[in-house]
């Protein structure tokens, strides 16, 4: 495999406040990579900085062999779909395809035949005379995915460009922008906070928190063998505990020396041990490895999501048989179900659920868009590259 | 809406005494005699008599030609300022600039003309010429009091403007200018061309500024009006002023018609959006 685009020990800070700390990041040809994290992570600065929206302050930006740091976005062989999609309003569907083919003098025949290809790759044919502002939020990102691949890129970047479509239409686009990477054959740069998106849709999940890379991987590997407390937290629900590497295939967690597959961490060394709320069983106290007792219990239709409180420590646990609150149970853990990590920075900052309650997220959840919808309002006019800004379009 | 009786009355009060003045002097602009008391007949003698007297056409040129040429450069200025002002990173910079360029709107006219004719006075002391005050210090200082009304109109067009419109334009092959000129020209073009008519219309009405910085040689409308007064007051100013309010009153239309169109616009994308969040939400 070519690698396409490299960037090397990328550094870069708003008004002194680090944003991308030393990144090192090979994205290769035909990949369809996705750089995850929360808002603020530093990903979409890293997307401005191989489209040339933003200088590094340090290291570099190589593609396809060559030095591209000074080179100015107009004339990088990158395109980008944006979030709010960023379409023309006074030019028609047709026009803002045509638009940078226009800017490049292609004879005006050419560009019919490719405009017109275009929208047909984005099922948008019969559009074309149609005002941008009339279409529907999909059919606009329709546009700007055409727009942006008209002039044959060799990498495409998406900056959360999902994230202003409901459900059902991003799970359809999510396929669909799948299907439009393999028959164009173009690298895809993906950003996303959201993780679900991330790994259906991804060959390679960058997972990026406080401007430094945690983990690079296929979407399998990340959600198996996440490498430390941050990324087994981010990617889906876990079970974080400290535990006590014995030997060779053994932990000590919650009280229980168990088996596993792990190796190498060396003898009596601390550990994080990650399990995952659908690796748990339940079975009878008596016959369970570690024994706790129920305390709450939310029905999400194909499971039940339970909290069990073990000594103090909350898990939660998914599984399709009914318990009921206040229950004593008992928990039973396979040995491939028991991950290990070395100790981290972000060790004791997360997998616990004793704070969990469904209500709470949806409180946390409706704060941030009434604080984004806040921001719009107070200051329409932030500079995008203010990191007060990012985490505004991040959101 | 149906209005209650006692506020239809004093809507009505409202538009009479809004409106009566420009109404007599509409009416008596038709008036045979010179009496302001007796209407004797209608004609349109006055009219005729107004464009035979050559120095009030040549007022007219003069300030039609200062109104063009003022609001054109005020315009190209203005914008220009605003794209600028808008690309300030520093927060404190910008809101120092926008007061600053705020000023001369709040400064009373008077005073505004005092200090540009003492300016002009000096500097063209300073150069030894005998004669300072010319079209060229009207213009000036027309383009001065234009200028912040411009910037007022453009600068807000620029915050609504999509900060990635010029970015999407840079990545599909634009040079930063050519995006300019492409992208951010268009869609800032309603409020470019408001202030261009409100550059225009406050020029061809200002009279305290024009008086204080006015050469011999060049007279305004306004000016000559002024001047007209002082002797006795002919229905043939009238006229004059008939066709100027209808002139400025065409302008005004345009300019709140193409206003509304905007807003209109920028109204039903907003409807949309919250629409949309409903629905995704």
């Amino acid at each position: 495999m070519n690698k396409i685009i490299e960037l090397k020990n990328v550094t870069k800070s708003f008004d002194g406040q680090v944003v991308l700390d030393n990144i090192n990041l090979y994205i290769y040809d035909n990949e369809f990579l996705t750089l995850l994290g929360p808002s603020g992570c530093g990903k979409t600065t890293t997307l401005r900085i191989i489209a040339g929206f933003e200088t590094a302050d340090e290291g570099d930006v190589i593609f396809m062999g060559e030095n591209i740091n000074a080179v100015p976005p107009h004339k990088r062989n990158v395109n980008t779909v944006f979030q709010r999609y960023a379409l023309f309003p006074h030019l028609n569907v047709f026009e803002n395809v045509a638009f940078p083919l226009r800017e490049k003098r292609v004879p005006k025949a050419e560009i019919e035949s490719r405009v017109t290809e275009m929208l047909h790759l984005v099922a948008l044919t019969g559009f074309e005379k149609r005002s941008v502002t009339s279409l529907s939020g999909g059919q606009q990102q329709r546009v700007a995915i055409a727009r942006a691949l008209v002039n044959n890129p060799k990498v495409l970047l998406l900056d959360e460009p999902l994230a202003a479509l409901d459900l059902k239409l991003r799970k359809d686009m999510q396929q669909e922008l799948k299907k439009i990477q393999k028959a164009t054959g173009i690298t895809f740069i993906f950003v996303t906070h959201d993780q679900e998106e991330a790994l259906s849709m991804s060959d390679t999940v960058v997972v990026m928190s406080e401007g430094r890379i945690q983990q690079i991987g296929t979407p399998v590997d990340i959600y198996n063998e996440p490498k430390n407390a941050f990324v087994a937290d981010f990617i889906g629900e876990s079970n974080i505990l400290d535990g006590v590497m014995l030997d060779d295939r053994k932990v000590s967690f919650a009280g229980h020396v168990f088996d596993c597959v792990d190796t190498g961490f060396g003898k009596r060394t601390p550990v994080d041990v990650v399990v995952r709320p659908e690796d748990v069983d339940i079975v009878p106290e008596a016959k369970g490895m570690l024994r706790g007792v129920v305390t709450a219990v939310t029905f999400l239709g194909v499971y039940y999501e339970i909290i069990v409180d073990i000594k103090g420590f909350k898990w939660m646990i998914q599984t399709t048989d009914f318990v009921d609150v206040d229950e004593h149970i008992g928990l039973s853990i396979e040995p491939d179900a028991i991950h290990i990590m070395a100790k981290s920075e972000y060790s004791g900052m997360f997998g616990d659920y004793s704070s969990f309650s469904m209500e709470m997220d949806e409180i946390g959840e409706l704060e941030e868009e009434q604080l984004e919808e806040l921001g719009e309002l107070v200051d329409p006019d932030e500079p995008a590259e203010a990191p007060a800004a990012e985490s505004e379009t991040d959101a | 809406m149906k209005m209650k009786p006692l506020s239809k009355v004093y809507t009505a009060l409202v538009l009479l005494f809004l409106f009566a003045p420009i109404l007599i002097l509409l009416v008596f602009s038709f008036n045979q005699s010179k009496s302001l008391s007796v209407f004797s007949g209608f004609t349109l003698y006055w009219y005729r008599e107004l464009f035979r007297d050559a120095e009030t056409l040549k007022a007219v040129r003069n300030t039609l030609l200062l109104a063009v040429s003022s609001s054109l450069l005020a315009t190209a200025m203005g914008t220009a300022a605003a794209v600028g002002i808008h690309r300030l990173r520093s927060k404190y910079l910008r809101a120092a600039l926008d007061t600053v360029t705020n000023i001369p709107m709040i400064n009373p006219d008077i005073i505004t003309g005092i200090s540009l004719m003492l300016m002009f006075v000096f500097v063209g002391r300073l150069f030894g010429a005998a004669t300072s005050l010319n079209f060229a210090t009207m213009l000036i200082a027309h383009i001065t009091f234009s200028l912040p009304y411009v910037i007022l109109q453009v600068l807000p067009k620029l915050q609504q403007m999509d900060k990635a419109l010029p970015e999407a334009a840079m990545d599909l092959g634009c040079t930063p200018l050519r995006a300019f000129w492409k992208v951010e020209i268009p869609e800032i073009l309603p409020g470019v061309l408001t202030g261009l008519i409100m550059a225009f219309t406050l020029s061809l009405d200002d009279f305290v500024i024009s008086y204080f910085t006015a050469g011999n040689g060049f007279q305004t409308l306004p000016i000559r009006i002024y001047n007209m007064t002082k002797k006795t007051v002919t229905p043939k100013m009238y006229a004059l002023a008939t066709i100027i309010f209808f002139v400025i009153l065409a302008l005004l239309l345009i300019s709140n018609l193409s206003d509304d169109d905007t807003d209109r616009k920028l109204k039903a994308a907003r409807e949309k959006r919250k629409a949309k969040r409903a629905a995704a939400g």
